[in-house]
C-alpha cells in the first residue's frame, strides 16, 4: 500500500493556497496556544517511497491470502477468514497502528478517537456487523434478532447530542428555538418525508435505502435521486428554511465530508433513511461508542491477529499471473523489501492507490479507481483540565454541535465514564474540509501549521465556551488527506464501480470505496464479502 | 454669595426642569423593568410576569395622574416629596422583594403588585406636577411637546441601558438602588432651584439627604443582601457554609435542630435523622449476622456509619464520598462529631474521597453489605449512580450472600422514580425488597434492598434503636395504594429516564 502522503505531496504546489487567510490567527486573548502535535499518515515512509530508490525484494514469502490495508475493510476480511477456519493470512498496514479511519490515540487522561467515533445500531440487513458485534461481546443473544440486547458499556449515555445557536444549547441537532412557524412546518414535513423513505420498499421487499447499499432497491424512482444533488432535491421539494438547509448540509458534511450542494440526493437521503436498527434495551437512534470512538472494535480485532499484521508495510508493486498474485512490499521494521506471493489478495486500501502500483490492471477497473474523489478531514483532540462550563440550555452531551460553524462540533471522550466529579477530559473536534475542491482543501490541510489550526479551532469553539483557551492543556491535530470517498451524483449508482465486487483475477476488493459511501457498515460488508470470495476461490468456502 | 440668593430666571428654570423630567422618566421606566425582570427571575414565565407587571404599573400611573389634580397648593413642595418617596420606595423595591421572597414573608405576588402599584401611583404623579410647574412659564402647546419628548427620551435611554449595561453588570438590586439615588438627587436639585419659593425647606432637605444616604448605603452593602437572603432562605442560623468543587454545603442550627443542606436540598435534620439512618441500615444489616465488611457509598456525614458500627462483629467499614470537605467537616466540627458519634474517627473506618463509580471500577474487594446513600437523581451526572450499569458494577463487589441498600427518594412524592429504581436493580439481575419509613422532615421516604437471595425482615434487632422495632419492620415493606408499585422501565445510561421522571415529579410537588 503506497502511502497516502505520496499522493498528497504529488499535488503539492499545484494548488495555490488562496484559502490560508481564512484561518489567520484572530485570537486577541493573551492566552498562549497550548502545545501539541501535528500527525497524519506516516510522513517519513511516504517520503521514502516518493523519492524512489526502494530496493528490490530480496526474499519471497508465501501466504494463502494477503490482505492489504488494516482499516475496517481489511480487519473485517481477516475476521471472516478466522471465522471460516483459515487463520493463515498476512495483513499489511502502511501505518504504525491499525484502524484507518477508525484509528485512535491515548494519553494519561483518556483514549480518544482520531477518526470515526460511533456506530449506529446495525440495520436488519447489516448481518455481518451484527455478527461482529456479537463476536466482540457487545451484542447479546441472537445477533439477527429484530431487537437484540446490546452491552450498555457501548451504548451512548444520555444526553446524546445538543446544538448551539445564538448563545443557547438545545437538545438534538436541528435548533428549533426561535424558528418561525413556517420553518417548523418544514422541519416536520422533512422529518415525515424521511420517515417515509425509511420504510419504503419495492415489489421485491427491498428497502429503498438499505445499509449496506447493495441490499437497497434498484427501482428507478429512487435510483434517479442519484442523478441530482441533495441541495437540488431540497429546493425541488420546496424546502426553503435556511436552518433545514444548514442541518442537511451538516449531515452530508458529517457523514460524507461533502457539501450538500455536491452530495448525491440518494446519498443524502440515505443518511436519514437507512438506519432502522433497534435494540431491546435502547431507543433506535442510540449509537454504539467508546472513548476511542470505533477504535474499540479495531483494538479487539487487531489483538486477535497481532502476529499476522505487518505495520509500516508499503506495497509498491502488485502483479498477478496464472499461478498467483505477488505484492512487492517495503517493510519498515526490517528496513528491506520482500515479495509476498499469495493465492488470493484482498485489496482493502483506498481504490485510488491501486492504479499507481498495479501492473496489468484492466482499463475499466483503473478508470473506476481513478474516478473517485476524496474528502480531506481534520480531527483535533483537545485535552482539557476540566470539562467546559455547560452553558445556557441543554447540558453537556456526548456530541456537541455549533450550528453555524465551519467544524462539525466535538464529542467528549470521557462521556461513557461512570464519573460524577468533573475531572480532566478530552474533547475531539471534527472538521471536514468540504468548502473547496478536494485537491485545494488537501493542500490547505498540508500547508497549514498546527498552530494556525489550533488558533482557528479555539476561536471557533470559544464562541460557545469562552474559557476554552484557558482550559486546554494540549491540542493535537490529526490530518486525514483522503478520509472519505465523496458520493457525488452518479458515484453510488455507478455500475462499473459495482462491478468491482467481482474482483480482478485473484484480487478481491474490500473497501467502502466500492459502495461510494465511507461508512463502517459498508467497509465491513465489503471486507467480509471479499473474504468469502477468496475462500470460495480457494475451495474453502 | 449675592447671586445665589437671586431667583433664577424663568428660562433658567426651564432647562433644569426638562432635565429632571428626563431623569424622572428614566427612573419610572427603570422601576417597571426591574419589577418585571425580578418577577420573571423569581417566578419564571417571563412573558406573563412582564405583561402583568407592566399592565399594573401603567394602570397605577394612570391613578397617579388622576390624583395629581387634587394637588392644589405647594406644587413644588409636593413634587420634591414625591421624588424623595419614589427614590426611597422604588429604589428599595427590588431589594425588599428579593428578601421577602427568600424569607417567605407573606404571599410574594401580592407584595410584588402592591409595590408596583405604590411606585406606579407616585411615578404617575410626577409628570403632571412638573407640567403644572412649568405651565407658569411656558405656553401650553409648547409645554406638552417638550415635556413629552423629554419623557420619551428618558424612557428610551433606560430601555437601552437596562438590558445592555445595568442588569448584567449591576444586577437588579443595585440597579434599583441606583435609580432611587437619581430620584433623591432630583429632589435635592429641585430644592436648590426653588429654594426661594419653598416653605419648610430645611425639613425636606433633611429628608432628601437621608434618602440619599440610605440608598447609598444600600448600594454599597448590596453584596451582603444575598448573604442575608440566603440566611433567610434557610430560616435558621447558618453555622457552616462552604462551596466546594462539587457542591455548596450549608449547615444550619436552630435550638437543637442541626440541618445539612447540599445545593440547598435538605439532607438531614438532627431531630429525625435517626429515623432515616436506622431505616437505611438496619432492615438489611440485621439480617446479615455474618457480615464483617461494609461499604458506604456517599454518606460523608458519617451517620450511616454510626448505625453500622453498632454491630460489634463488623470489622471494617469503607466510606467512599466524593467530597473531602464533607468527610472533613463531619470529622472535625464538635457538634457534627457529636451527631455521628465520632463515627468518622473509628479505627474500623477507612475514608476514601473518590468518585464512587470510578472507585468501584478500580477496586475488587467484596463487601457483605453495601449502602448507596447518594443525593437524589437531580442531574445526569448523579443519575448515572442509579443506573443498570452502576448496579451491575456494585453487584461485582457484593459478597455471595451480601446485600445492597439504596436510598431511593420518596415513594409518595416521586412514586414513578421510586419504582424506576426498583426496576433498574432488577434489570441489573438483583432481587429487590422495597420499603418505606416516615421521616417527618422529609415526608414518606423510600429504600430498596437488593441481593441474590430472598429477603425476610429480621426477627429481632440486637442493637439499640430509637425508631425501628422488629414488630413493625414487616409493615414497612407493605405499600399503601397511593405508593403501590407501578410498572416502570429501568433507568439505563443511554436514556437516563430517571432524571427526567424525577424532575417532573418533584416539579409537580413544588408547584403544589
Amino acid at each position: 500500500m503506497v502511502t497516502r502522503r505520496r499522493f498528497l505531496t504529488a499535488t503539492a504546489g499545484m494548488a495555490t493556497v488562496a484559502a490560508a487567510p481564512m484561518i489567520a490567527c484572530r485570537r486577541e486573548s493573551g492566552t498562549p496556544l497550548p502545545p501539541g502535535t501535528l500527525a497524519g499518515s506516516d510522513a517519513a515512509l511516504g517520503h521514502r517511497l516518493r523519492e524512489g530508490g526502494i530496493p528490490e525484494p530480496a526474499e519471497t514469502r508465501r501466504t494463502p491470502v494477503l490482505i492489504v490495508g488494516g482499516g475496517i475493510g481489511g480487519l473485517s476480511a481477516a475476521w471472516q477468514l478466522q471465522r471460516a477456519g483459515l487463520p493463515d493470512f498476512i495483513l499489511l498496514e502502511l501505518e504504525a497502528a491499525p484502524g484507518g479511519n477508525a484509528r485512535w490515540g491515548e494519553n494519561a487522561v483518556s483514549a480518544y478517537p482520531l477518526g470515526a467515533h460511533y456506530l449506529p445500531l446495525p440495520t436488519a440487513e447489516a448481518t455481518d456487523v451484527r455478527a461482529l458485534l456479537a463476536d466482540l461481546g457487545a451484542l447479546k443473544g441472537d445477533p439477527q434478532a429484530a431487537r437484540p440486547e446490546y452491552d450498555e458499556t457501548w451504548l451512548c449515555h444520555a444526553p446524546h447530542e445538543r446544538v448551539y445557536l445564538d448563545g443557547f444549547w438545545e437538545e438534538g441537532l436541528l435548533p428549533k428555538l426561535g424558528a418561525s412557524r413556517g420553518e417548523r412546518a418544514e422541519f416536520a414535513r422533512f422529518h415525515d418525508a424521511m420517515a417515509e423513505f425509511k420504510v419504503a420498499r419495492d415489489l421485491f421487499g427491498r428497502r429503498a435505502f438499505a445499509l449496506p447499499v447493495v441490499a437497497s432497491s434498484r427501482d428507478a424512482r429512487w435510483r434517479a435521486l442519484d442523478g441530482i444533488t441533495m441541495a437540488d432535491w431540497l429546493i425541488g421539494h420546496d424546502y426553503r428554511s435556511p436552518r433545514l438547509h444548514a442541518y442537511v448540509d451538516y449531515a452530508c458534511r458529517d457523514d460524507y465530508g461533502t457539501d450538500y450542494r455536491q452530495t448525491s440526493a440518494w446519498a443524502g437521503i440515505h443518511y436519514f433513511a437507512c438506519r432502522n436498527g433497534e435494540a431491546a434495551n435502547a431507543a433506535s437512534d442510540t449509537v454504539l461508542t467508546a472513548p476511542e470512538g470505533n477504535g474499540w472494535i479495531v483494538r479487539r480485532l487487531a489483538a486477535r491477529m497481532e502476529s499476522q499484521i505487518r505495520y509500516g508495510a508499503a506495497v509498491f508493486r502488485l502483479a498477478q499471473d496464472r499461478a498467483g498474485v505477488s505484492a512487492d512490499v517495503w517493510l519498515e521494521a526490517e528496513r528491506r523489501s520482500v515479495r509476498y506471493r499469495a493465492e488470493q489478495l484482498i485489496w482493502a486500501a483506498p481504490l485510488f492507490l491501486l492504479p499507481k502500483l498495479a501492473t496489468g490492471l484492466p482499463p475499466a477497473v483503473a478508470a473506476v479507481c481513478a474516478a473517485g474523489t476524496y474528502a480531506p478531514w481534520l480531527v483535533a483532540n483537545l485535552t482539557l483540565r476540566e470539562p467546559p462550563a455547560p452553558g445556557a440550555g441543554a447540558p453537556l452531551a456526548w456530541d456537541n454541535v455549533l450550528f453555524d460553524a465551519p467544524g462539525l462540533g466535538y464529542v467528549m471522550a470521557t462521556h461513557q465514564q461512570l464519573r460524577l466529579a468533573p475531572g480532566p477530559t478530552v474533547m475531539t473536534y471534527y472538521r471536514a474540509l468540504a468548502d473547496r475542491p478536494p485537491a485545494e482543501a488537501r493542500q490547505l490541510l498540508l500547508d497549514t501549521s498546527r498552530e494556525a489550526w489550533a488558533a482557528a479551532i479555539l476561536d471557533e469553539l470559544s464562541r460557545a465556551h469562552r474559557e476554552l483557551p484557558q482550559l486546554t492543556a494540549r491540542l493535537d491535530v490529526y490530518r486525514h488527506g483522503h478520509a472519505m470517498i465523496r458520493p457525488l451524483p452518479g458515484v453510488v449508482g455507478d455500475e462499473a464501480r459495482a462491478a468491482l465486487a467481482r474482483g480482478w483475477g485473484r484480487v478481491r476488493f474490500a473497501h467502502a470505496d466500492l459502495s461510494g459511501l465511507s461508512l463502517f457498515e459498508e467497509a465491513n460488508y465489503r471486507g467480509v464479502a471479499a473474504a468469502r470470495a477468496a475462500l470460495t476461490a480457494l475451495g474453502r468456502a | 454669595m449675592a447671586e445665589a440668593v437671586a431667583a433664577p430666571t424663568a428660562a433658567g428654570r426651564q432647562l433644569p426642569l426638562l432635565i429632571s423630567i428626563f431623569l424622572v422618566a428614566a427612573c419610572g421606566l427603570a422601576y417597571e423593568l426591574i419589577a418585571g425582570a425580578l418577577a420573571s427571575y423569581l417566578l419564571g414565565d417571563s412573558v406573563t410576569q412582564f405583561s402583568t407587571v407592566i399592565g399594573a404599573y401603567l394602570f397605577a400611573m394612570g391613578i397617579g395622574s388622576w390624583l395629581s389634580r387634587h394637588v392644589r397648593r405647594d406644587l413644588i413642595g409636593t413634587f420634591v416629596r414625591i421624588e424623595i418617596a419614589v427614590g426611597a420606595l422604588g429604589g428599595f423595591t427590588a431589594a425588599a422583594l428579593f428578601l421577602a421572597f427568600a424569607a417567605h414573608a407573606g404571599p410574594f405576588r401580592i407584595l410584588l403588585y402592591a409595590a408596583v402599584l405604590v411606585v406606579g401611583v407616585l411615578v404617575g404623579l410626577e409628570i403632571p406636577l412638573v407640567m403644572r410647574i412649568l405651565r407658569r412659564e411656558v405656553a401650553f402647546s409648547d409645554l406638552v411637546a417638550r415635556v413629552l419628548s423629554f419623557d420619551y427620551l428618558g424612557a428610551l435611554a433606560v430601555s437601552l441601558l437596562f438590558p445592555l449595561l445595568l442588569a448584567p453588570h449591576l444586577g437588579l438590586v443595585r440597579s434599583g438602588l441606583l435609580f432611587g439615588l437619581v430620584n433623591a438627587l432630583v429632589a435635592l436639585w429641585g430644592l436648590h432651584i426653588f429654594r426661594l419659593e419653598l416653605a419648610g425647606r430645611r425639613l425636606l432637605q433633611g429628608a432628601a439627604f437621608a434618602a440619599v444616604a440610605l440608598l447609598g448605603a444600600g448600594f454599597a452593602g448590596a453584596g451582603h443582601l444575598t448573604t442575608l437572603a440566603e440566611g433567610w432562605l434557610y430560616a435558621d442560623d447558618i453555622i457552616h457554609a462552604e462551596t466546594t468543587p462539587y457542591q455548596r454545603i450549608v449547615v444550619t442550627r436552630w435550638r437543637d435542630d442541626i440541618r445539612l443542606f447540599l445545593n440547598q436540598n435538605l439532607q438531614f435534620s438532627s431531630t429525625d435523622e435517626y429515623r432515616y439512618h436506622e431505616a437505611l441500615v438496619h432492615p438489611g444489616l440485621a439480617t446479615l449476622p455474618g457480615a464483617r465488611r461494609v461499604l458506604v457509598l456517599g454518606g460523608g456525614d458519617g451517620l450511616a456509619v454510626r448505625e453500622i458500627l453498632k454491630y460489634p462483629q463488623i470489622e471494617a467499614v469503607t466510606l467512599v464520598d466524593l467530597d473531602p470537605a464533607m468527610t472533613g467537616l463531619f470529622s472535625r466540627a464538635p457538634l457534627l462529631r457529636q451527631l455521628n458519634g465520632d463515627a468518622l474517627h473509628s479505627p474500623k473506618l477507612t475514608v476514601v474521597n473518590a468518585d464512587a463509580g470510578r472507585w468501584l471500577e478500580e477496586n475488587s474487594e467484596y463487601y457483605d453489605f453495601i449502602v448507596a446513600d447518594f443525593p437524589d437523581p437531580t442531574a445526569y451526572a448523579i443519575g448515572k449512580l442509579y443506573s443498570t450499569a452502576f448496579y451491575r458494577l456494585v453487584d461485582k463487589h457484593l459478597a455471595a450472600h451480601g446485600r445492597l441498600v439504596v436510598q431511593t427518594t420518596s415513594p409518595f412524592y416521586a412514586r414513578r422514580s421510586f419504582w424506576t429504581v426498583a426496576a433498574t436493580l432488577e434489570a441489573a439481575g438483583l432481587r429487590t425488597a422495597a420499603y418505606h419509613a416516615l421521616v417527618p422532615s422529609f415526608g414518606e421516604w423510600g429504600f430498596i434492598l437488593a441481593g441474590h437471595d430472598d429477603y425476610a425482615p429480621p426477627m429481632r434487632y440486637e442493637v439499640p434503636l430509637r425508631f425501628l422495632t422488629a414488630a413493625m419492620t414487616p409493615a414497612l415493606f407493605q405499600f399503601p395504594a397511593d405508593m403501590a408499585r407501578i410498572d416502570m422501565e429501568p433507568n439505563r445510561l443511554n436514556d437516563q429516564s430517571l432524571v427526567r421522571t424525577f424532575e417532573q415529579e418533584w416539579r409537580h410537588v413544588q408547584h403544589q
